[in-house]
Protein backbone atom coordinates (compact mmCIF):
# COMPACT_ATOMS: atom_id res chain seq x y z
CA UNK A 1 0.00 0.00 0.00
CA UNK A 2 1.20 3.47 -0.78
CA UNK A 3 -0.38 5.21 2.25
CA UNK A 4 2.20 4.47 4.92
CA UNK A 5 1.87 6.18 8.30
CA UNK A 6 4.45 8.70 9.33
CA UNK A 7 5.54 7.85 12.85
CA UNK A 8 6.22 11.05 14.84
CA UNK A 9 9.81 11.51 15.95
CA UNK A 10 9.07 11.11 19.67
CA UNK A 11 8.52 7.42 19.05
CA UNK A 12 12.06 6.93 17.74
CA UNK A 13 13.95 4.33 19.68
CA UNK A 14 17.01 5.98 21.17
CA UNK A 15 19.25 5.19 24.11
CA UNK A 16 18.85 8.10 26.49
CA UNK A 17 21.64 8.67 28.99
CA UNK A 18 20.68 7.67 32.51
CA UNK A 19 21.26 11.15 33.95
CA UNK A 20 18.79 12.86 31.63
CA UNK A 21 15.53 14.31 32.90
CA UNK A 22 12.19 12.71 32.28
CA UNK A 23 8.73 14.29 32.25
CA UNK A 24 5.86 12.17 33.46
CA UNK A 25 2.20 12.86 34.07
CA UNK A 26 0.81 11.93 37.47
CA UNK A 27 -2.97 11.80 37.47
CA UNK A 28 -5.73 12.72 36.78
CA UNK A 29 -6.67 9.15 37.65
CA UNK A 30 -3.95 8.60 40.23
CA UNK A 31 -5.63 7.53 43.49
CA UNK A 32 -3.42 9.68 45.73
CA UNK A 33 -4.24 12.93 43.92
CA UNK A 34 -7.60 13.02 45.73
CA UNK A 35 -9.80 13.50 42.73
CA UNK A 36 -8.87 14.74 39.31
CA UNK A 37 -5.61 16.58 39.81
CA UNK A 38 -2.89 16.12 37.22
CA UNK A 39 0.73 16.88 38.00
CA UNK A 40 3.36 17.30 35.36
CA UNK A 41 6.53 16.09 37.03
CA UNK A 42 10.01 16.72 35.66
CA UNK A 43 12.16 14.01 37.21
CA UNK A 44 15.84 13.48 37.63
CA UNK A 45 15.89 9.83 38.54
CA UNK A 46 13.45 9.67 41.41
CA UNK A 47 13.95 13.29 42.41
CA UNK A 48 11.40 15.90 41.43
CA UNK A 49 12.97 18.85 39.63
CA UNK A 50 9.70 20.62 38.91
CA UNK A 51 6.07 19.89 39.63
CA UNK A 52 3.36 21.73 37.73
CA UNK A 53 -0.24 21.18 38.82
CA UNK A 54 -2.83 21.02 36.05
CA UNK A 55 -6.36 21.64 37.29
CA UNK A 56 -9.78 22.23 35.80
CA UNK A 57 -10.91 18.65 35.14
CA UNK A 58 -13.86 19.15 37.50
CA UNK A 59 -14.74 22.68 36.37
CA UNK A 60 -18.51 23.00 36.25
CA UNK A 61 -18.91 26.76 36.01
CA UNK A 62 -20.49 27.14 39.44
CA UNK A 63 -19.69 30.84 39.70
CA UNK A 64 -21.49 31.38 36.40
CA UNK A 65 -24.44 29.34 37.62
CA UNK A 66 -24.86 31.56 40.68
CA UNK A 67 -25.64 34.51 38.42
CA UNK A 68 -28.65 32.63 37.01
CA UNK A 69 -30.06 31.46 40.37
CA UNK A 70 -31.87 33.34 43.09
CA UNK A 71 -29.94 33.92 46.29
CA UNK A 72 -31.58 31.08 48.20
CA UNK A 73 -31.05 28.68 45.29
CA UNK A 74 -27.32 29.28 45.48
CA UNK A 75 -27.03 27.46 48.80
CA UNK A 76 -27.30 24.02 47.22
CA UNK A 77 -24.49 24.88 44.80
CA UNK A 78 -22.14 25.64 47.68
CA UNK A 79 -22.66 22.12 49.07
CA UNK A 80 -20.95 20.71 46.03
CA UNK A 81 -17.76 22.76 46.22
CA UNK A 82 -15.82 21.46 49.19
CA UNK A 83 -17.94 18.36 49.61
CA UNK A 84 -16.09 17.32 52.76
CA UNK A 85 -17.04 20.53 54.53
CA UNK A 86 -20.44 21.50 53.03
CA UNK A 87 -21.72 23.21 56.18
CA UNK A 88 -18.71 25.52 56.11
CA UNK A 89 -19.52 26.48 52.54
CA UNK A 90 -23.19 27.02 53.44
CA UNK A 91 -22.13 29.23 56.31
CA UNK A 92 -19.78 31.42 54.29
CA UNK A 93 -22.34 31.97 51.55
CA UNK A 94 -25.40 32.64 53.73
CA UNK A 95 -23.42 34.94 56.01
CA UNK A 96 -22.19 36.94 53.03
CA UNK A 97 -25.78 37.40 51.84
CA UNK A 98 -26.92 38.17 55.39
CA UNK A 99 -24.24 40.84 55.54
CA UNK A 100 -25.59 42.35 52.31
CA UNK A 101 -29.13 42.25 53.69
CA UNK A 102 -27.92 43.44 57.10
CA UNK A 103 -30.05 40.97 59.04
CA UNK A 104 -29.15 39.57 62.42
CA UNK A 105 -29.89 35.94 63.16
CA UNK A 106 -31.10 34.61 66.53
CA UNK A 107 -28.75 33.33 69.20
CA UNK A 108 -29.94 29.73 69.04
CA UNK A 109 -29.38 29.59 65.27
CA UNK A 110 -25.85 30.93 65.78
CA UNK A 111 -25.08 28.32 68.40
CA UNK A 112 -26.40 25.51 66.22
CA UNK A 113 -24.34 26.84 63.33
CA UNK A 114 -21.21 26.73 65.45
CA UNK A 115 -22.06 23.28 66.79
CA UNK A 116 -22.71 21.66 63.42
CA UNK A 117 -19.81 23.47 61.72
CA UNK A 118 -17.36 22.16 64.30
CA UNK A 119 -18.74 18.63 63.91
CA UNK A 120 -18.28 19.05 60.18
CA UNK A 121 -14.71 20.24 60.69
CA UNK A 122 -13.97 17.07 62.66
CA UNK A 123 -15.56 14.99 59.89
CA UNK A 124 -13.47 16.77 57.26
CA UNK A 125 -10.27 16.22 59.24
CA UNK A 126 -11.18 12.55 59.67
CA UNK A 127 -11.37 12.08 55.90
CA UNK A 128 -8.06 13.88 55.57
CA UNK A 129 -6.44 11.66 58.22
CA UNK A 130 -7.80 8.44 56.77
CA UNK A 131 -6.83 9.16 53.18
CA UNK A 132 -3.51 10.74 54.09
CA UNK A 133 -2.48 7.65 56.05
CA UNK A 134 -3.83 5.43 53.28
CA UNK A 135 -1.69 7.25 50.70
CA UNK A 136 1.38 6.69 52.81
CA UNK A 137 0.54 3.02 53.28
CA UNK A 138 -1.17 2.77 56.66
CA UNK A 139 -4.51 1.27 55.76
CA UNK A 140 -5.90 0.58 59.23
CA UNK A 141 -6.33 4.25 60.14
CA UNK A 142 -8.82 4.71 57.33
CA UNK A 143 -11.35 2.34 58.91
CA UNK A 144 -11.06 3.92 62.35
CA UNK A 145 -11.55 7.40 60.86
CA UNK A 146 -14.53 6.47 58.77
CA UNK A 147 -16.15 4.74 61.72
CA UNK A 148 -16.09 8.05 63.60
CA UNK A 149 -17.06 10.10 60.56
CA UNK A 150 -20.11 7.92 60.10
CA UNK A 151 -21.40 9.04 63.49
CA UNK A 152 -21.05 12.70 62.51
CA UNK A 153 -22.73 12.18 59.15
CA UNK A 154 -25.62 10.49 60.97
CA UNK A 155 -25.93 13.53 63.21
CA UNK A 156 -25.89 15.91 60.24
CA UNK A 157 -28.44 13.73 58.49
CA UNK A 158 -30.67 13.82 61.58
CA UNK A 159 -30.56 17.63 61.59
CA UNK A 160 -30.77 18.41 57.89
CA UNK A 161 -31.84 15.30 56.01
CA UNK A 162 -28.67 15.21 53.93
CA UNK A 163 -25.40 13.45 54.62
CA UNK A 164 -23.04 14.93 52.06
CA UNK A 165 -25.12 17.87 50.83
CA UNK A 166 -27.01 19.15 53.88
CA UNK A 167 -27.90 22.75 52.77
CA UNK A 168 -28.80 23.18 56.42
CA UNK A 169 -28.16 26.90 56.77
CA UNK A 170 -30.53 29.29 55.10
CA UNK A 171 -30.37 33.02 54.59
CA UNK A 172 -31.66 34.32 57.90
CA UNK A 173 -31.19 31.21 60.02
CA UNK A 174 -31.54 27.46 59.68
CA UNK A 175 -33.67 25.22 57.54
CA UNK A 176 -35.34 23.98 60.73
CA UNK A 177 -34.54 23.44 64.38
CA UNK A 178 -32.53 20.41 65.46
CA UNK A 179 -34.73 17.37 66.16
CA UNK A 180 -35.55 16.11 69.65
CA UNK A 181 -32.82 13.87 71.01
CA UNK A 182 -30.12 15.51 68.88
CA UNK A 183 -28.24 16.91 71.86
CA UNK A 184 -28.14 13.53 73.57
CA UNK A 185 -26.68 11.93 70.45
CA UNK A 186 -24.07 14.66 70.06
CA UNK A 187 -23.13 14.04 73.68
CA UNK A 188 -22.75 10.32 72.95
CA UNK A 189 -20.39 11.13 70.11
CA UNK A 190 -18.51 13.59 72.31
CA UNK A 191 -18.04 11.00 75.05
CA UNK A 192 -16.28 8.54 72.77
CA UNK A 193 -14.38 10.84 70.47
CA UNK A 194 -11.37 11.75 72.61
CA UNK A 195 -10.64 8.07 73.05
CA UNK A 196 -10.77 7.65 69.27
CA UNK A 197 -8.23 10.44 68.81
CA UNK A 198 -5.95 8.57 71.19
CA UNK A 199 -6.44 5.50 69.00
CA UNK A 200 -5.36 7.45 65.92
CA UNK A 201 -2.28 8.60 67.82
CA UNK A 202 -1.40 5.02 68.77
CA UNK A 203 -1.68 3.97 65.15
CA UNK A 204 0.35 6.79 63.61
CA UNK A 205 2.18 9.20 65.87
CA UNK A 206 4.63 6.72 67.32
CA UNK A 207 4.95 4.86 64.04
CA UNK A 208 8.54 5.23 62.84
CA UNK A 209 7.68 4.57 59.19
CA UNK A 210 5.08 7.33 59.28
CA UNK A 211 7.54 9.68 60.97
CA UNK A 212 10.25 8.99 58.38
CA UNK A 213 7.78 9.58 55.54
CA UNK A 214 6.60 12.92 56.91
CA UNK A 215 9.31 14.64 58.96
CA UNK A 216 11.33 17.14 56.95
CA UNK A 217 9.20 16.57 53.84
CA UNK A 218 7.50 19.40 51.97
CA UNK A 219 8.93 22.14 54.14
CA UNK A 220 7.64 25.70 53.70
CA UNK A 221 8.76 28.59 55.88
CA UNK A 222 6.37 31.02 57.57
CA UNK A 223 7.34 33.90 55.28
CA UNK A 224 6.87 31.77 52.17
CA UNK A 225 3.58 30.41 53.47
CA UNK A 226 2.18 33.94 53.89
CA UNK A 227 3.56 35.00 50.52
CA UNK A 228 1.85 32.01 48.85
CA UNK A 229 -1.40 32.79 50.67
CA UNK A 230 -1.54 29.51 52.58
CA UNK A 231 -4.21 29.43 55.25
CA UNK A 232 -5.68 27.09 57.79
CA UNK A 233 -3.68 24.14 59.13
CA UNK A 234 -1.08 24.53 56.34
CA UNK A 235 -0.23 28.03 57.58
CA UNK A 236 -0.38 27.08 61.26
CA UNK A 237 1.96 24.17 60.52
CA UNK A 238 4.55 26.80 59.56
CA UNK A 239 4.23 28.55 62.91
CA UNK A 240 1.79 31.36 62.09
CA UNK A 241 -0.98 31.42 64.69
CA UNK A 242 -3.68 32.73 62.38
CA UNK A 243 -7.27 31.59 62.63
CA UNK A 244 -10.11 33.60 61.10
CA UNK A 245 -12.34 32.51 64.00
CA UNK A 246 -10.04 34.61 66.18
CA UNK A 247 -8.83 37.25 63.75
CA UNK A 248 -12.21 38.26 62.29
CA UNK A 249 -14.77 36.46 64.50
CA UNK A 250 -18.15 35.59 63.03
CA UNK A 251 -21.34 33.88 64.22
CA UNK A 252 -20.30 34.26 67.85
CA UNK A 253 -16.89 32.53 67.79
CA UNK A 254 -15.44 35.30 69.93
CA UNK A 255 -17.35 33.84 72.90
CA UNK A 256 -15.82 30.38 72.68
CA UNK A 257 -12.71 29.28 74.44
CA UNK A 258 -10.32 27.37 72.22
CA UNK A 259 -6.64 27.35 71.34
CA UNK A 260 -4.97 27.81 67.96
CA UNK A 261 -2.58 24.88 67.57
CA UNK A 262 0.67 25.71 65.80
CA UNK A 263 3.84 23.83 64.91
CA UNK A 264 7.02 25.50 63.80
CA UNK A 265 8.61 23.01 61.39
CA UNK A 266 6.40 23.63 58.35
CA UNK A 267 6.67 20.05 57.09
CA UNK A 268 4.10 17.32 56.49
CA UNK A 269 4.55 16.09 60.06
CA UNK A 270 3.81 19.58 61.48
CA UNK A 271 0.61 19.86 59.46
CA UNK A 272 -0.36 16.40 60.68
CA UNK A 273 0.11 17.40 64.32
CA UNK A 274 -1.80 20.66 63.86
CA UNK A 275 -4.85 18.92 62.44
CA UNK A 276 -4.75 16.22 65.12
CA UNK A 277 -4.83 18.90 67.81
CA UNK A 278 -7.48 20.88 65.95
CA UNK A 279 -9.89 17.97 66.21
CA UNK A 280 -9.59 18.16 69.99
CA UNK A 281 -10.16 21.93 69.90
CA UNK A 282 -13.30 21.44 67.79
CA UNK A 283 -14.40 18.85 70.33
CA UNK A 284 -14.01 21.52 73.01
CA UNK A 285 -16.08 24.04 71.02
CA UNK A 286 -18.85 21.49 70.45
CA UNK A 287 -19.02 20.87 74.21
CA UNK A 288 -19.33 24.61 74.89
CA UNK A 289 -21.97 25.06 72.20
CA UNK A 290 -23.97 22.15 73.63
CA UNK A 291 -23.93 23.78 77.05
CA UNK A 292 -25.14 27.08 75.59
CA UNK A 293 -28.03 25.69 73.60
CA UNK A 294 -31.08 27.53 74.94
CA UNK A 295 -34.60 27.33 73.49
CA UNK A 296 -35.52 30.07 71.07
CA UNK A 297 -36.24 30.85 67.44
CA UNK A 298 -33.87 29.61 64.73
CA UNK A 299 -35.01 32.00 62.00
CA UNK A 300 -34.56 35.75 61.85
CA UNK A 301 -37.59 38.01 62.03
CA UNK A 302 -37.44 39.01 58.38
CA UNK A 303 -40.67 37.88 56.70
CA UNK A 304 -39.58 39.04 53.23
CA UNK A 305 -36.45 36.86 53.32
CA UNK A 306 -37.13 33.89 55.59
CA UNK A 307 -39.75 31.32 54.63
CA UNK A 308 -42.65 31.30 57.13
CA UNK A 309 -43.56 28.29 59.23
CA UNK A 310 -45.88 25.77 57.68
CA UNK A 311 -48.48 26.29 60.39
CA UNK A 312 -48.42 30.07 60.00
CA UNK A 313 -49.05 29.71 56.28
CA UNK A 314 -52.27 27.84 56.96
CA UNK A 315 -53.60 30.55 59.27
CA UNK A 316 -52.22 33.87 58.10
CA UNK A 317 -52.76 35.37 54.68
CA UNK A 318 -49.60 37.49 54.78
CA UNK A 319 -47.45 34.45 55.59
CA UNK A 320 -48.89 32.68 52.56
CA UNK A 321 -48.21 35.68 50.34
CA UNK A 322 -44.62 35.98 51.62
CA UNK A 323 -44.05 32.28 51.03
CA UNK A 324 -45.33 32.55 47.48
CA UNK A 325 -43.25 35.63 46.71
CA UNK A 326 -40.02 34.23 48.17
CA UNK A 327 -40.36 30.98 46.24
CA UNK A 328 -41.65 32.41 42.98
CA UNK A 329 -39.78 35.71 42.72
CA UNK A 330 -37.11 35.63 45.39
CA UNK A 331 -36.24 38.68 47.43
CA UNK A 332 -34.38 41.80 46.43
CA UNK A 333 -30.97 42.31 47.99
CA UNK A 334 -29.71 45.91 48.28
CA UNK A 335 -26.97 46.81 45.80
CA UNK A 336 -23.44 46.50 47.10
CA UNK A 337 -20.58 44.10 47.50
CA UNK A 338 -19.19 42.11 50.42
CA UNK A 339 -16.30 39.75 51.02
CA UNK A 340 -16.99 37.35 53.85
CA UNK A 341 -14.16 35.12 55.10
CA UNK A 342 -14.60 32.15 57.41
CA UNK A 343 -12.22 29.55 58.76
CA UNK A 344 -13.23 26.42 56.89
CA UNK A 345 -11.60 23.09 57.68
CA UNK A 346 -8.93 23.74 55.05
CA UNK A 347 -8.30 27.43 55.58
CA UNK A 348 -9.74 30.79 54.69
CA UNK A 349 -12.90 30.34 52.67
CA UNK A 350 -13.89 33.77 51.36
CA UNK A 351 -17.08 34.56 49.51
CA UNK A 352 -17.38 37.67 47.39
CA UNK A 353 -20.96 38.58 46.55
CA UNK A 354 -21.94 41.56 44.44
CA UNK A 355 -25.53 42.62 44.13
CA UNK A 356 -27.16 44.96 41.64
CA UNK A 357 -30.34 45.13 43.69
CA UNK A 358 -32.29 42.27 42.15
CA UNK A 359 -33.19 38.77 43.37
CA UNK A 360 -30.15 37.25 41.69
CA UNK A 361 -26.51 38.08 42.45
CA UNK A 362 -24.50 39.93 39.86
CA UNK A 363 -21.32 38.06 40.74
CA UNK A 364 -20.36 35.40 43.27
CA UNK A 365 -16.75 34.41 43.71
CA UNK A 366 -15.34 31.80 46.05
CA UNK A 367 -11.82 32.02 47.42
CA UNK A 368 -11.29 28.34 48.04
CA UNK A 369 -8.54 27.47 50.50
CA UNK A 370 -7.67 24.32 48.54
CA UNK A 371 -7.12 26.37 45.37
CA UNK A 372 -4.60 28.65 47.02
CA UNK A 373 -2.93 25.94 49.10
CA UNK A 374 -2.39 23.81 46.00
CA UNK A 375 -0.72 26.71 44.19
CA UNK A 376 2.18 26.41 46.66
CA UNK A 377 2.79 22.76 45.75
CA UNK A 378 5.62 23.51 43.26
CA UNK A 379 7.47 25.39 46.00
CA UNK A 380 7.03 22.57 48.55
CA UNK A 381 7.89 19.69 46.26
CA UNK A 382 11.09 20.99 44.73
CA UNK A 383 13.84 18.46 45.40
CA UNK A 384 11.49 15.90 46.90
CA UNK A 385 11.19 12.25 45.86
CA UNK A 386 8.17 11.03 43.88
CA UNK A 387 6.83 9.19 46.92
CA UNK A 388 7.07 12.43 48.93
CA UNK A 389 4.73 14.15 46.46
CA UNK A 390 2.02 11.77 47.62
CA UNK A 391 2.67 12.72 51.24
CA UNK A 392 2.73 16.45 50.43
CA UNK A 393 -0.56 16.38 48.51
CA UNK A 394 -2.10 14.47 51.40
CA UNK A 395 -0.89 17.03 53.91
CA UNK A 396 -2.37 19.94 51.91
CA UNK A 397 -5.82 18.34 52.26
CA UNK A 398 -7.18 19.49 48.90
CA UNK A 399 -10.65 18.94 47.52
CA UNK A 400 -10.83 19.30 43.77
CA UNK A 401 -14.51 20.22 43.81
CA UNK A 402 -13.53 23.47 45.46
CA UNK A 403 -10.42 24.07 43.36
CA UNK A 404 -12.14 23.70 40.00
CA UNK A 405 -15.61 24.95 41.01
CA UNK B 1 -9.73 54.93 72.40
CA UNK B 2 -6.15 55.02 71.20
CA UNK B 3 -7.12 55.40 67.55
CA UNK B 4 -8.76 58.77 68.13
CA UNK B 5 -5.47 60.53 68.71
CA UNK B 6 -4.23 59.34 65.35
CA UNK B 7 -7.04 60.98 63.44
CA UNK B 8 -6.34 64.37 64.98
CA UNK B 9 -2.65 64.21 64.22
CA UNK B 10 -1.94 66.32 61.11
CA UNK B 11 -0.56 63.74 58.73
CA UNK B 12 0.46 65.87 55.80
CA UNK B 13 2.82 68.27 57.52
CA UNK B 14 4.97 66.04 59.66
CA UNK B 15 4.48 62.60 58.18
CA UNK B 16 6.84 61.27 55.53
CA UNK B 17 5.68 58.47 53.23
CA UNK B 18 5.93 55.48 55.54
CA UNK B 19 4.90 56.89 58.90
CA UNK B 20 1.25 55.88 58.97
CA UNK B 21 0.73 54.35 62.38
CA UNK B 22 -1.78 51.76 63.44
CA UNK B 23 -5.17 52.95 62.29
CA UNK B 24 -8.39 51.54 60.96
CA UNK B 25 -8.43 50.77 57.21
CA UNK B 26 -10.58 53.83 56.52
CA UNK B 27 -8.19 56.15 58.35
CA UNK B 28 -5.34 54.43 56.56
CA UNK B 29 -6.85 55.02 53.15
CA UNK B 30 -7.70 58.61 54.01
CA UNK B 31 -4.10 59.23 55.07
CA UNK B 32 -2.82 57.51 51.95
CA UNK B 33 -5.09 59.65 49.81
CA UNK B 34 -3.69 62.71 51.50
CA UNK B 35 -0.10 61.70 50.81
CA UNK B 36 -0.55 60.28 47.31
CA UNK B 37 -3.74 61.80 45.88
CA UNK B 38 -2.99 60.26 42.49
CA UNK B 39 -3.00 56.72 43.93
CA UNK B 40 -6.61 56.66 45.07
CA UNK B 41 -9.48 57.79 42.87
CA UNK B 42 -12.33 57.05 45.24
CA UNK B 43 -12.96 55.57 48.68
CA UNK B 44 -16.14 53.60 49.27
CA UNK B 45 -17.19 52.53 52.75
CA UNK B 46 -20.17 50.25 53.09
CA UNK B 47 -21.18 47.51 55.53
CA UNK B 48 -17.95 47.83 57.45
CA UNK B 49 -15.77 47.23 54.41
CA UNK B 50 -13.42 49.79 52.89
CA UNK B 51 -12.82 49.88 49.16
CA UNK B 52 -10.14 51.97 47.51
CA UNK B 53 -10.44 52.49 43.78
CA UNK B 54 -6.94 52.67 42.36
CA UNK B 55 -5.83 53.63 38.85
CA UNK B 56 -3.96 50.77 37.26
CA UNK B 57 -0.80 52.84 36.67
CA UNK B 58 -0.29 53.14 40.42
CA UNK B 59 -1.59 49.70 41.43
CA UNK B 60 1.76 48.00 41.97
CA UNK B 61 3.22 51.00 43.80
CA UNK B 62 0.20 51.21 46.11
CA UNK B 63 0.25 47.44 46.75
CA UNK B 64 3.96 47.38 47.55
CA UNK B 65 3.52 50.32 49.89
CA UNK B 66 0.53 48.80 51.69
CA UNK B 67 2.33 45.48 52.05
CA UNK B 68 5.15 46.92 54.12
CA UNK B 69 3.90 50.21 55.63
CA UNK B 70 3.94 49.90 59.44
CA UNK B 71 0.28 50.70 60.03
CA UNK B 72 -0.95 48.66 57.07
CA UNK B 73 1.11 45.46 56.82
CA UNK B 74 -1.15 43.90 54.22
CA UNK B 75 1.21 40.96 53.73
CA UNK B 76 -1.52 38.52 52.70
CA UNK B 77 -3.48 38.71 49.45
CA UNK B 78 -6.63 36.85 50.46
CA UNK B 79 -8.39 36.98 47.13
CA UNK B 80 -8.32 38.47 43.68
CA UNK B 81 -11.34 38.31 41.41
CA UNK B 82 -12.70 39.94 38.30
CA UNK B 83 -16.19 41.32 37.88
CA UNK B 84 -18.08 42.03 34.68
CA UNK B 85 -20.33 44.99 35.39
CA UNK B 86 -22.36 44.49 32.21
CA UNK B 87 -21.90 44.73 28.46
CA UNK B 88 -23.04 48.36 28.24
CA UNK B 89 -21.17 49.58 31.30
CA UNK B 90 -18.11 51.74 30.84
CA UNK B 91 -15.62 50.83 32.29
CA UNK B 92 -16.84 47.29 31.94
CA UNK B 93 -14.53 45.25 34.16
CA UNK B 94 -13.33 45.60 37.69
CA UNK B 95 -10.62 43.60 39.41
CA UNK B 96 -10.91 43.32 43.17
CA UNK B 97 -7.95 42.71 45.46
CA UNK B 98 -8.86 41.59 48.97
CA UNK B 99 -5.96 42.43 51.25
CA UNK B 100 -5.48 41.05 54.73
CA UNK B 101 -2.85 41.56 57.39
CA UNK B 102 -1.66 38.50 59.29
CA UNK B 103 -0.48 40.69 62.17
CA UNK B 104 -3.16 43.41 62.53
CA UNK B 105 -6.03 41.29 61.15
CA UNK B 106 -7.67 44.10 59.21
CA UNK B 107 -8.91 43.95 55.65
CA UNK B 108 -9.04 46.27 52.67
CA UNK B 109 -10.40 45.96 49.18
CA UNK B 110 -8.60 47.54 46.24
CA UNK B 111 -10.45 47.94 43.01
CA UNK B 112 -9.14 48.59 39.53
CA UNK B 113 -11.51 49.54 36.73
CA UNK B 114 -10.67 48.76 33.10
CA UNK B 115 -12.42 49.20 29.77
CA UNK B 116 -13.30 46.28 27.54
CA UNK B 117 -11.11 47.34 24.60
CA UNK B 118 -8.14 47.90 26.91
CA UNK B 119 -8.59 45.19 29.56
CA UNK B 120 -5.05 45.19 30.88
CA UNK B 121 -3.87 45.38 34.48
CA UNK B 122 -0.28 45.15 35.73
CA UNK B 123 0.45 41.97 37.62
CA UNK B 124 0.96 41.94 41.39
CA UNK B 125 2.78 38.58 41.40
CA UNK B 126 5.89 40.54 42.30
CA UNK B 127 4.22 41.74 45.49
CA UNK B 128 2.44 38.55 46.55
CA UNK B 129 3.31 35.29 44.83
CA UNK B 130 -0.15 33.91 45.58
CA UNK B 131 -1.54 36.29 42.94
CA UNK B 132 -0.20 33.93 40.27
CA UNK B 133 -3.12 31.50 40.14
CA UNK B 134 -5.75 34.11 40.97
CA UNK B 135 -4.64 36.20 38.00
CA UNK B 136 -4.59 33.17 35.74
CA UNK B 137 -8.16 32.38 36.81
CA UNK B 138 -9.31 35.94 36.19
CA UNK B 139 -7.62 35.93 32.78
CA UNK B 140 -9.20 32.58 31.95
CA UNK B 141 -12.77 33.34 32.95
CA UNK B 142 -12.98 37.12 32.54
CA UNK B 143 -10.42 37.88 29.85
CA UNK B 144 -8.47 40.53 31.75
CA UNK B 145 -4.80 40.46 30.75
CA UNK B 146 -2.28 40.80 33.57
CA UNK B 147 0.81 42.42 32.11
CA UNK B 148 4.11 41.04 33.29
CA UNK B 149 2.61 37.82 34.65
CA UNK B 150 5.23 35.05 34.48
CA UNK B 151 2.92 32.34 33.16
CA UNK B 152 -0.39 33.72 31.91
CA UNK B 153 -2.17 30.60 30.63
CA UNK B 154 -5.71 29.37 31.06
CA UNK B 155 -6.08 27.48 34.30
CA UNK B 156 -9.58 26.00 34.60
CA UNK B 157 -10.74 25.79 30.99
CA UNK B 158 -8.88 23.93 28.20
CA UNK B 159 -6.12 25.76 26.33
CA UNK B 160 -8.11 25.92 23.08
CA UNK B 161 -11.30 27.29 24.66
CA UNK B 162 -12.87 30.20 22.78
CA UNK B 163 -14.11 33.19 24.78
CA UNK B 164 -14.24 33.94 28.48
CA UNK B 165 -16.95 32.09 30.34
CA UNK B 166 -17.74 34.51 33.16
CA UNK B 167 -18.42 37.47 30.89
CA UNK B 168 -22.03 38.53 30.92
CA UNK B 169 -22.40 38.10 27.15
CA UNK B 170 -21.15 34.51 27.29
CA UNK B 171 -24.21 32.23 27.41
CA UNK B 172 -24.67 29.84 30.33
CA UNK B 173 -24.46 26.78 28.10
CA UNK B 174 -21.76 28.00 25.72
CA UNK B 175 -22.04 28.70 22.03
CA UNK B 176 -21.67 25.10 20.89
CA UNK B 177 -20.89 21.71 22.47
CA UNK B 178 -17.23 21.43 23.34
CA UNK B 179 -15.11 18.46 22.39
CA UNK B 180 -11.42 17.92 22.89
CA UNK B 181 -9.49 18.11 19.66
Amino acid sequence: MSTSLNIPPQFDIVDRPLDSQMTISMGPQHPSTHGVLRLELVLDGEMVVKATPDIGYLHTGMEKLFEYKKYQQGIVITDRMDYLNPLGNNLAYVMAVEKLLEIEIPKRAQTIRVLTCELQRIASHLVWLGTHALDIGAMTVFFYCFREREKILNLIEAASGGRLTPSYFRIGGLMMDIPAGFERRVQQFQDGFLHSVEEFHTLLTGNRIFQKRTQGVGVISAADAIDWGLSGPCLRGSGVALDIRRANPYTGYENYDFEIPTESDGDVWARYLVRMREMKESHKIVAQALARLKPGPVKADAPKVVLPDREAMKRHMDALIHHFLIVAEGFDVPAGEVYFPIEASKGELGVYVKSDGGPKPSRVHFRGPSFVNLSALPQMSEGAMIADIVAIIGSLDIVLGEIDR
Amino acid sequence: MPTDSNTERPLAEEAPTSSIEKTTPSQLVAALQHEHPEWILEVIEARGEVTAVVPREHLVAACSFLKTAPGAQFDFLADLCGVDRGVEEEPRFEVNYHLFSTTIYHRLRMKVLVNEDDARVPTVTGVWRTANWHERETFDLMGVVFEGHPDLRRILLPDDWQGHALRKDFPLRGYEPYSLK
